[in-house]
C-alpha cells in the first residue's frame, strides 16, 4: 500500500501546466495538495492580513482544482491561505470556493481552520514560560506585542488530519509549515513518517525539484519504507541531484529539517533514479520530540513610508555621488529637525544609489570607476503618514537642486515623475522568530465545517 | 585569478526564513568542491561578507559537492533597512570572490 499526494504547484497563483495536471490525475491521486503562502515576499502581507497574489489567477487556478477533486471524489487542501494564513485570508479562500462551487454546481463540505493568536494568548505563553526564542534571537517587549497586526501560529500535520478525518471535500488552512499539507495523510495512513517529512518538503514547491520547475505538477508517492517523487511534465526530469538539491533550498540547515513535532534528518537518505522522472528517496529518520512545538509569526507596524526617485546624469554628480548622498541625508536631517522639531530618533531619511550600492550596501565590493547615471532612492519613516510627506517635502528642493561645492552653480537632476514622492503608506516589520509549546497539536487553532449544496 | 562563480556549477542564495540568509554553493567537480570547502572558512567569510562574528554556519554536503553558507540577517527581511527582500542577490558577492 502506499499514499500518493498530487501536489499542482510551489503555490496557488504561481501557475501550473494543465497537461501536467491532467497525467497527474489519471495517476489516481489520494489527495491534492497546495501551499497557498510564505514570509518569502515580506511582512506587508501578514502586517495587513492580505494576499500577494492575483485574486483572479487564483480564482482561475483554484477553480481548476476544483473540478479535478470533483471528478476524483478526493479532498483537496490548501495551507496558508492567501500568502499570510491570516483568518481573514482563509475566509478570503472561503468565498473564492463558494462561488466557484455555486458556478460549478458542486455539493461540497468545506472545513476552515484558523490560526492566528490573539494579543492576550501571547501575554499568557510568555507569562507561562511556553514560548521560547529561536536563533537569531528577537527580544519581544510588551509594549512590543500591542504594536503587533496579525500573529499566527504554523500549523502541523495534525491540524490537517483532524480536517481529512472530518471528510472535508475542500480544506481550507490558515498559516502552516508547507510540508504539514503534504505530510498529513501519509502519516494519517501510517506510511513512513520520516518518508512523508522527507517527500513533504521534496514536493512543497512543486517541480522545483525537476528541471523545469515552472511545470509545477509533481506526484509523491509515500510508502512504509520510502517515497517516489515523480515530474509530471513531459518536459520535466527528476535526478537524484534535482531531488537531494531540494533539501537545501530556503532551508539554512541541509540535513535537518524541524517540523511542529520533530525534526527530519536526513544525513544519511539515499537518492536512486529509477527512471528520467522517477527518484526513490530511503534513509531518512524521523526523531520526535518530547514536546509539541509550533513556530510562531507576527508582524508589528513599525511606521509610515514616503519614498522619493531622482536620477543624475551629470558626470560631475555622477563620479561623486556617494559625497553628494551623504550631504543630502545631513543636510535633509538638520533641515527636518529644525523645521519639524522632531527628534533624529523619531524619523530616518535613507538615501539609496542605485548604481553604487542600493541592493547589498555596506556589504558591496564592487565600484566601477566610471557610470554613465545613478538613481537616487530616498525612503523616509515616520510615526505617521503626515509626517513622511511632510518630510519628503522639506527634501524635495535638495533632492532637485543640491550643489556638492559652495558658490557654484545650481544643478537641477531628473526627477521622473510629478509629484515627485510617493506615499507608501504603513510599513511593517516581522516581529517574532519564536516556537509555542503546545499541550496538543491542535491546541489554539479553531474548526469551522460549513456545507455548500449548488448541485 | 578566476571568480569563484566561474570554476563552480552555480551560487544561490535565498532567505531561509525571514532572519536567515543561505548561500549554497554547488561545486560540481571534486578538485573545485575541495578547494572552496579549504578557501571558505568562517573567519574568512566573516571579512568578506562583512557580518559579525558568530552569525553564520558553514555546511559540507558532500554527496552534492555543496559547500552551504547560512548567515544571519544584518536587517530582518522587510524592515526599514532592508535592501533586498529576497535575499537572492547576496550570492553574487560569494561568485566574485577571487580564488584561485
Amino acid at each position: 500500500m502506499s499514499t500518493k499526494v498530487l501536489v499542482p504547484s510551489g503555490v496557488l497563483g504561481l501557475g501550473f501546466s494543465k497537461k501536467a495536471l491532467e497525467k497527474g490525475l489519471k495517476r489516481n491521486p489520494d489527495i491534492i495538495c497546495i501551499d497557498g503562502g510564505s514570509t518569502d515576499s515580506g511582512p506587508f502581507y501578514l502586517g495587513t492580513g492580505t494576499t500577494k497574489y492575483s485574486e483572479e489567477v487564483c480564482k482561475k487556478e483554484w477553480r481548476i482544482l476544483m473540478q479535478a477533486r470533483a471528478r476524483l471524489k478526493i479532498p483537496l487542501m490548501i495551507g496558508s491561505c492567501g500568502t499570510c494564513g491570516t483568518n481573514s485570508m482563509v475566509d478570503w479562500m472561503f468565498q473564492i470556493t463558494s462561488q466557484i462551487a455555486k458556478d460549478l454546481g458542486q455539493n461540497l463540505k468545506i472545513i476552515r481552520v484558523y490560526c492566528e493568536r490573539k494579543k492576550d494568548d501571547l501575554f499568557n505563553a510568555f507569562e507561562s514560560n511556553t514560548i521560547k526564542p529561536l536563533n537569531p534571537v528577537l527580544s519581544v517587549s510588551d509594549e512590543e506585542i500591542e504594536t503587533f497586526s496579525n500573529i499566527v501560529a504554523l500549523a502541523g500535520a495534525e491540524v490537517f488530519q483532524k480536517a481529512i478525518s472530518q471528510k472535508g471535500d475542500i480544506i481550507l488552512v490558515g498559516r502552516a509549515t508547507d510540508t504539514a499539507i503534504i505530510s498529513a495523510l501519509p502519516l494519517l495512513n501510517e506510511e513512513s513518517n520520516a518518508a512523508s517529512w522527507h517527500g513533504a518538503k521534496i514536493a512543497e514547491c512543486g517541480a522545483f525539484c525537476s528541471t523545469n520547475p515552472q511545470s509545477g505538477v509533481i506526484l509523491l508517492e509515500v510508502d512504509k519504507h520510502g517515497f517516489t517523487v515523480e515530474a509530471m511534465s513531459e518536459d520535466a526530469f527528476c535526478s537524484p541531484e534535482s531531488v537531494s538539491a531540494h533539501m537545501l533550498y530556503e532551508n539554512s540547515n541541509p540535513f535537518l529539517l524541524y517540523e511542529p513535532g520533530g525534526c527530519l534528518d536526513v544525513s544519511n537518505a539515499e537518492y536512486q533514479s529509477i527512471n528520467r522522472r522517477q527518484v526513490r528517496v530511503t534513509g531518512s529518520k524521523w526523531l520526535p520530540n518530547k514536546e509539541y512545538s509550533v513556530k510562531l509569526e507576527a508582524a508589528k507596524l513599525a511606521g509610515f513610508q514616503t519614498i522619493m526617485l531622482a536620477t543624475i546624469r551629470e558626470k560631475y554628480y555622477v563620479d561623486n555621488v556617494a559625497q553628494w548622498a551623504e550631504k543630502l541625508e545631513k543636510l535633509g536631517t538638520e533641515k527636518v529637525i529644525s523645521n519639524l522639531r522632531l527628534n533624529e530618533n523619531e524619523f530616518d531619511i535613507d538615501v539609496r544609489i542605485i548604481g553604487h550600492n542600493a541592493t547589498l550596501g555596506n556589504q558591496e565590493k564592487s565600484f566601477p570607476k566610471h557610470l554613465t547615471e545613478v538613481g537616487i532612492l530616498v525612503i523616509v519613516t515616520a510615526v505617521a503618514q503626515k509626517i513622511a510627506t511632510e518630510i519628503a517635502s522639506i527634501l524635495n528642493p535638495y533632492l532637485l537642486h543640491l550643489p556638492l561645492q559652495e558658490n557654484t552653480e545650481l544643478p537641477t537632476f531628473s526627477f521622473p515623475f510629478s509629484p515627485a514622492s510617493i506615499d507608501k503608506g504603513a510599513l511593517y516589520e516581522f516581529a517574532l522568530n519564536h516556537i509555542e509549546i503546545l499541550k496538543d497539536p491542535l491546541q489554539g487553532f479553531d474548526f469551522l465545517v460549513n456545507e455548500v449544496n449548488y448541485a | 585569478m578566476h571568480s569563484l562563480g566561474s570554476i563552480v556549477e552555480k551560487v544561490r542564495s535565498k532567505n531561509a526564513g525571514p532572519f536567515i540568509i543561505t548561500i549554497d554553493i554547488f561545486c560540481k567537480r571534486e578538485p573545485v568542491y575541495k578547494k572552496i570547502k579549504t578557501k571558505l572558512t568562517t573567519k574568512f567569510l566573516y571579512k568578506h561578507l562583512n557580518v559579525v562574528e558568530g552569525s553564520m554556519k558553514i555546511y559540507h554536503v558532500d554527496n552534492l559537492k555543496v559547500v552551504k553558507i547560512s548567515v544571519d540577517r544584518f536587517f530582518t527581511q522587510g524592515s526599514r533597512f532592508d535592501r533586498d527582500i529576497h535575499g537572492a542577490q547576496l550570492a553574487n558577492l560569494i561568485s566574485e570572490l577571487m580564488v584561485e
